[in-house]
């Protein structure tokens, strides 16, 4: 039927992380087959989590906050801090950070991501983060 | 088949996990990647089998080491160990095993539900793309390295209109020879 009549699905289903780990490696070396530049090597994985990004905030929104959305800087970077970083990755992010010298500058750190937890680097491309795709989304 | 199924739910409760939604999505954006890189839906088929393929050779050995399970001794067992095992293992559902050819060298496995294709309208422009592909993929990869070499084809997806199960064929073409693996060192 169509996509617009079905439920909004509840969103506590679950894979297994080993089958997300492959098909992202397979996503780093398929676009590393597409650019031998790490800068644009990442620009890839970015672009790629920017349209999971777009599309799991409307999802999230929708479901967790009765289509209420942030409108201050400070409280939409603790909701993807906190809810985001949850839904997508089970747990919160460590911390948020205001940086010193620029007032507009804010850090979301996260110790241990995802991302990096499977893939190890080879020693041509050390510039290499694969996290370009959490930043992405 | 209910050990199997057992195995499979054991393998799955043990497993870490992640959001079906991140997994859904990535993929989503992936296909999407593969539609702006190539020219044609049928090079986008292809690669998303092969990238499957690429993922199959790889999944398998952490599949031998999690399920504990014997060689398989026909192709009725593998087929349930597919579809109740490893289905069950990476993607938390279980498919259907049937419509066996009479030599039986051909199966079915139909899927009630598929996590890949949450969230996805087909566009019309786009009939002709397989878009779960790589699930074919990862069975010829991954069968290919327990030495059955097989070819694997979507016959129905419930994406598309007018279709209603989404069935996934699988044809048995001969066990492979114990040759020295490529790239063993």
């Amino acid at each position: 039927g169509d996509p617009i009549d079905k439920p909004l699905p509840r969103g506590k289903g679950e894979v297994n992380l080993s089958a997300f780990s492959f098909l992202f490696s397979e996503l780093v070396q398929y676009s590393q087959t597409r650019t031998n530049q790490v800068t644009l090597l990442e620009q890839r994985l970015s672009d790629i989590g920017w349209s999971v990004g777009q599309r799991i905030l409307d999802v999230i929104v929708f479901r967790e906050r009765g289509l209420k959305r942030e409108t201050r800087v400070v409280n939409i970077l603790s909701f993807i801090q906190t809810t985001v970083w949850k839904i997508l990755f089970g747990r919160a992010a460590d911390s948020i950070e205001q940086s010193l010298e620029h007032k507009d500058q804010f850090m979301i750190i996260d110790q241990s991501p995802v991302t990096n937890k499977f893939i190890s680097v080879p020693k041509e491309l050390n510039q290499l983060n694969c996290a370009a795709f959490i930043a992405g989304v | 088949a209910s050990s199997a199924k057992r195995n499979g739910e054991q393998c799955y409760a043990r497993a870490p996990k992640i959001s079906a939604e991140l997994f859904t999505l990535t993929y989503g954006s992936i296909v999407t990647q593969l539609l702006a890189d190539y020219d044609t839906v049928d090079e986008v088929n292809t690669q998303l089998d092969q990238m499957g393929y690429n993922i199959g050779v790889r999944l398998i050995d952490e599949f031998l080491a999690q399920a504990n399970i014997t060689k398989c001794s026909s192709l009725k067992q593998t087929a349930e160990m597919i579809a109740k095992v490893g289905f069950k293992m990476f993607l938390g559902i279980t498919a259907n095993v049937g419509k066996w050819s009479a030599d039986e060298n051909e199966f079915s496995l139909i899927l009630d539900e598929n996590p890949l294709t949450e969230f996805v309208d087909l566009p019309e422009n786009y009939s002709g793309l397989l878009y779960s592909n790589m699930l074919c993929g990862v069975i010829r990869g991954a069968l290919e390295m327990t030495q059955m070499k097989v070819t694997c084809s979507f016959i129905s997806d419930a994406l598309r209109p007018g279709d209603d199960t989404t069935e996934i064929r699988v044809y048995f073409k001969e066990y492979l020879s114990e040759a020295i693996p490529i790239n063993d060192e």
